[in-house]
């Protein structure tokens, strides 16, 4: 098996609206690939027609080797889950939970003990086992439900937004974890926002407005994406500056991040104008996926 | 059907519910109280109506004729007044409901053979008090007019007719004997259609479903793991109210016990059907609730448990089959009051039967395993 998920044209409308237009992605048995993209992109509606959960309008889909729309029975029994939304039950453990579902997945009595216990200590919760899961903070509930949706040791798992609402070190932790899974060679596919996580990916899929605008690795986006010279600037009153550097015709793309502008250019030359206009040094960066993101964006309108 | 996973299910119900102590001490709390308020308190037999008397002829064939009213049980005399317009007052404020009215020439016509004509003038904006004042004040004027026929026509012997009513099963007309049984059978639907209905809704409400519906478990494994616990809390019920019944209102149970606790399995089935199928069309526990409700209504009002279905227009009455307590009003009645078995009953359990595996076969179809 060349691919652990591979789609054709996979669409998915709700009425008029179509929440995702012809994807077609090719995942390798053991890679980590992380979707990225504004709220309403489609990432959410990709997961779960990859899960077997919601039905493609149109294209279709193998998910290890299985139909997407003809087998997703058997799909489900090889693949973990962890949704948006916190999604085990608040009035058990920690344990009940893991037990719960340890029984749905069918894991044979003798292991689930063992199994159990190794998922907590997996998760780093081997502390919490008797924990009521309403009294967990965030994070806590988080690598619960990731303890829980690797239980079974799927062959593919996915993760929708897994650490929005989580601390920073939290997050780490959590991706942590994720590299062990794939280095043990699980495939992993996990939405997000920051873009620290998706650097740690191996192959970010960049979704805009219901399309996948690119798969690559993360390096490989960032040369193929961003052709020009990179510079940062920090102006004293960005918010005045941004409008009349765009309006440059020597600016490729302008765009502000937190205190700094970043402005793409498309030569030498033009970095002496922009000193010269500004009267600040301009800094020579390397692009980030934000900056990346920001000119698919552009491209793609 | 994988037998782990339904355990795996039944165990999380059990562990959940014992958890929610509100929601338990309630289960038991629920017929408890009805029984006993319902009990006490629903009579379908009135007595001791208030009675207002204006005695325009004062004499003593007026005052023996009224001591019949009064000896019945059934009017009070409340208060003794000298004008229409003071009977129109005691009866329009509500201080007395019935209100009897001898006129001057009574016991002038009575003694002269001429029918003595007496006036009862009954409230009848409460239909239930009415129609029982209506007819014990006819039947108290039969039997008054019979007796000074005899006297007059000196008969001896036999009267023509003699009718000898013999109300079986419930010879003293005991309200709780024929309430306590039908309310048990209210309270079981209700908490099972209400407690199944929300207990789906609330998972999907926590997006607790979605991280099912990922899982391998197949709709009619969740279904019975959900199910089951839910039967057991109802034969709970049902030994709470039966024990309240028996031990308060000294309820007979004349029949087998054991085919009580059997057939009531079906009842408790159809109920359960029904919940599922509400949790299947709500979108959120309030909507649940409404739902539940608008199907209870006509449970109590349509099924007999408060009207006799034979007083119902054909329409309703047909409507009233499609109602599980109607079916199950006539096991627990004929159980426990009757004293009758199984044999008799066949129909009901089928139609019970039927019923459940319509809703349960409707709700586990409709219970996809996809998402919007």
């Amino acid at each position: 098996m060349e691919y652990a998920i591979k789609t054709l044209d996979l669409t998915k409308k709700f009425g008029d609206f179509t929440a995702v237009k012809s994807v077609n992605l090719a995942i390798k048995p053991g890679e980590i690939c992380g979707f990225l993209g504004p709220n309403g992109a489609g990432k959410s509606t990709v997961m779960r027609m990859l899960c077997g959960i919601l039905e493609p309008s149109s294209g279709s889909g193998e998910i290890l080797g299985y139909d997407l729309v003809q087998e997703s029975e058997a799909i489900k029994k090889r693949i973990g889950y962890m949704s948006q939304k916190f999604s085990l039950y608040d009035d058990l453990t920690v344990a009940e939970n893991m037990e719960f579902y340890a029984g749905i997945y069918d894991i044979p009595y003798r292991q689930r003990r063992v199994r159990i216990q190794e998922m907590l200590e997996l998760a780093q919760l081997s502390g919490q086992r008797r924990a009521l899961t309403s009294d967990l903070s965030v994070g806590f509930k988080q690598r619960l439900a990731l303890a829980c949706a690797i239980i079974s040791r799927p062959e593919i798992l996915f993760l929708d937004e897994p650490t929005s609402g989580v601390s920073p070190t939290s997050r780490r932790a959590f991706f942590d974890i994720i590299h062990d899974l794939a280095q043990a060679g699980t495939t992993v596919i996990v939405s997000t926002h920051f873009m620290d996580e998706a650097e740690r990916c191996h192959n970010i899929a960049f979704m805009l407005q219901g399309y996948l605008l690119a798969v690559d690795t993360p390096d490989r986006l960032k040369e193929k994406v961003i052709k020009g010279i990179m510079v940062r600037l920090q102006l004293p009153d960005p918010m005045y500056w941004l409008p009349r550097l765009s309006a440059q015709p020597w600016v490729l793309e302008a765009s502000l991040h937190g205190l700094f502008i970043h402005v793409l250019l498309a030569n030498e030359e033009a970095v002496e104008r922009l000193y010269e206009i500004t009267g600040h040094n301009p800094q020579r960066i390397v692009p980030n996926l934000e900056d990346v993101f920001i000119s698919l964006a552009k491209q793609k309108n | 059907m994988n037998m782990n996973r339904i355990a795996a299910v039944l165990k999380k119900e059990f562990l959940q519910m014992r958890r929610d102590r509100m929601t338990l001490a309630l289960i038991f709390m629920i017929p408890l109280v009805q029984l006993i308020l319902f009990g006490y308190a629903i009579q379908t037999e009135v007595k001791h109506i208030p009675t207002v008397v204006f005695d325009q002829s004062l004499s003593s064939s007026s005052r023996d004729m009224l001591a019949s009213f009064s000896t019945s049980g059934y009017f009070d005399v409340t208060n003794s007044v000298n004008s229409f317009q003071a009977i129109t007052e005691e009866i329009d404020s509500g201080k007395a409901q019935v209100g009897i009215v001898f006129p001057p020439d009574y016991n002038h016509n009575l003694e002269k053979g001429i029918t003595a004509p007496v006036q009862v003038i009954v409230d009848a904006s409460d239909n239930m008090v009415a129609n029982q004042a209506i007819a014990i004040a006819n039947s108290i004027g039969l039997i008054k007019s019979q007796q000074v026929l005899t006297q007059k026509m000196q008969l001896s012997g036999q009267p023509p007719y003699d009718i000898r009513v013999r109300p079986w099963y419930n010879p003293d007309g005991i309200t709780a004997y024929y309430m306590v049984p039908a309310i048990l059978g209210i309270v079981v639907t209700m908490t099972m259609v209400i407690i199944t209905a929300v207990a789906i809704v609330r998972e999907r409400e926590r997006g607790t479903l979605e991280q099912l519906i990922v899982t391998p478990i197949k709709p009619l494994e969740l279904m019975i793991g959900k199910i089951l616990p839910y039967v057991v809390l109802g034969y709970l019920q049902i030994t709470v109210a039966l024990l309240v019944g028996v031990l308060l209102f000294k309820v007979p149970i004349r029949g087998s016990l054991l085919q009580l606790y059997l057939l009531t399995l079906f009842f408790i089935t159809a109920s359960l059907g029904l919940g599922l199928m509400i949790s299947n069309l709500a979108k959120n526990q309030m909507q649940a609730f409404q739902m539940s409700f608008f199907v209870m209504l006509p449970s109590i009002l349509l099924s007999g448990f408060m009207f006799p279905r034979l007083a119902m227009p054909k329409f309703i009455y047909y409507l009233s089959y499609t109602l599980p307590l109607t079916y199950y009003l006539d096991i627990i009645r004929g159980i426990v009051l009757k004293g009758i078995g199984y044999q008799y009953l066949m129909g009901q359990v089928t139609a019970l039967l039927v019923f459940s595996i319509v809703m349960l076969t409707i709700s586990t179809l409709k219970f996809q395993k996809k998402i919007a």
